[in-house]
């Protein structure tokens, strides 16, 4: 990141960070830079960051993963992509907790979200293959829009409709169709539109591994919209399948050096314990306003990281 | 499947039409086991790497606290932060980064497992067409690790 030439300009501290003492090599007072900062305060900062990401992520249902990159890399000055590895490692740890309660309550359709999941295993697989390739200010403005996105959906929630009647070819093919409980009984569903599903579901994959997100707003998109999965269903499923496309892309990432340890613990242990707290609260919890607020932050975020991105200055 | 456990006459009287067809009643009773045996492996895997992190950070803050986290610009971990081979063994020798990563490698590690659990579940169900889906998004998986031994 541009503003931040700390470490950059001492050049011991460039080629061994991790020998640098704090004080040496700092020649910019730049506030908005994190990273000069020791482990100890940088982890103590991150974490208690990534546990109100975590909170806010679950209480609105938005998940964290959206705000912990933005958060790394605008607040503390983390390069991009050791932000990337830290949040996809978050990402598994929030969804495959949150799918342990969903799958044993008989929402989650797990015929659909395996066969989704090899749309979103390849997806994620190619995505994190290319992603030294691309410079990091393009994925910087990619990032921005896909915070408008999730913004905009925010707003406008989906609403739940009646399920279809009619199956399609290929979900007839792959027995698709389910029930789930609705108010003590089973209700059963038609599922819809499975190539197009599945298209879409390549995308996403690409996207979670190149921004290291969940990338679950298009999953639920294309789930509800497209293959007319039941609301419920469709968040559920898009969750079970989370866990799987962050560890394709995590593997690759891994490899690469992006996950680094100093980093990514806080993250993961402060957003994991944010989304258990969110859990515990949410049938208390004044959720509109919440979403209010957490909308508010994701357009202020989406217009830096949009600025930063077009600008060149990430 | 052992008694109605919904008073409504419509589901009982389909209970007791389960009862008759015990092949039908019992896949999904084990249709229901293996969604507890999936929740289960998912919630010990991400409180087992939690563990294993929260310890390896112990060590990490205590040894290497009060040096300068260089992460403004990227250089990439060291090779021995990078293959799971050197991870283990780095780990074993107490080093904090190491411990660290092995927790994460974990946590990584549990969504690769539940897929491995959902291949047997359809194996046993004799569901070939899906033993082929879920064996191929497990290769997948793997494919992603191969780099990283």
């Amino acid at each position: 990141m541009r503003s931040c030439g700390v470490v950059r300009n001492g050049r011991a501290a460039a080629r061994h960070p991790r020998r640098a003492r704090p004080g040496w090599h700092f020649v910019s007072g730049d506030a908005n830079c994190a990273v000069h900062l020791s482990v100890l305060v940088l982890s103590l900062l991150v974490a208690t960051g990534s546990l109100a990401a975590g909170l806010l992520g679950s209480l609105t249902g938005l998940g964290g993963g959206i705000i912990v990159v933005p958060m790394l890399t605008l607040l503390f000055g983390v390069d991009l992509r050791y932000a990337i590895g830290a949040s996809l490692v978050a990402v598994i740890a929030t969804s495959s907790g949150a799918a342990a309660a969903y799958v044993r309550e008989g929402f989650t359709n797990v015929r659909v979200g395996v066969f989704l999941e090899l749309a979103t295993t390849m997806g994620a697989l190619a995505g994190a293959s290319v992603a030294g390739l691309i410079p990091t200010h393009v994925l910087a403005a990619l990032f921005g829009a896909v915070l408008l996105l999730t913004a905009y959906r925010s707003l406008r929630p989906l609403q739940e409709r009646d399920p279809a009647a009619e199956p399609d070819r290929w979900a007839a093919r792959l027995r698709m169709d389910s029930s789930y409980p609705v108010g003590g009984r089973m209700q059963r569903y038609a599922v819809q539109g499975v190539p197009t599903g599945f298209a879409i579901m390549l995308g996403a994959g690409v996207l979670s591994a190149l921004l290291g997100i969940g990338s679950g707003i298009v999953k639920v998109v294309a789930m509800d919209r497209v293959m007319r999965l039941p609301f419920k269903v469709s968040t559920t499923t898009s969750n079970f399948m989370i866990g799987v496309t962050a560890a394709a892309s995590s593997g690759v990432y891994l490899h690469d050096g992006y996950i680094d340890p100093s980093i990514t613990f806080p993250v993961m242990l402060g957003v994991l314990a944010g989304a258990l707290i969110g859990a515990r609260l949410l049938p208390r919890a004044r959720t509109t306003l919440l979403r209010r607020l957490f909308t508010v932050v994701l357009v202020v975020t989406a217009i830096k990281m949009l600025y930063n991105g077009i600008t060149g200055a990430m | 499947m052992t008694g109605p456990r919904n008073p409504t006459p419509e589901l009982a009287a389909h209970d007791a039409a389960d009862a008759t067809h015990d092949a039908a009643a019992e896949a999904r009773w084990s249709e229901h086991r293996l969604d507890q045996m999936i929740g289960r492996l998912l919630q010990g895997g991400v409180a087992l790497a939690a563990l294993v992190v929260l310890v390896g950070a112990a060590v990490l803050i205590a040894r290497h606290g009060d040096t300068v986290s260089g992460l403004a610009v990227f250089h990439g971990q060291p090779a021995y932060l990078r293959s799971l081979t050197a991870i283990v063994r780095s780990a074993f020798h107490g080093d904090g980064h190491a411990l660290t990563q092995l927790g994460i490698v974990l946590l990584i590690a549990t969504p690769v497992a539940r897929v491995a659990l959902t291949v047997l579940a359809f194996a046993v169900r004799r569901d070939g067409l899906y033993v082929l889906v879920t064996t191929v998004v497990l290769a997948l998986l793997l494919v992603s690790f191969l780099g990283a031994v």
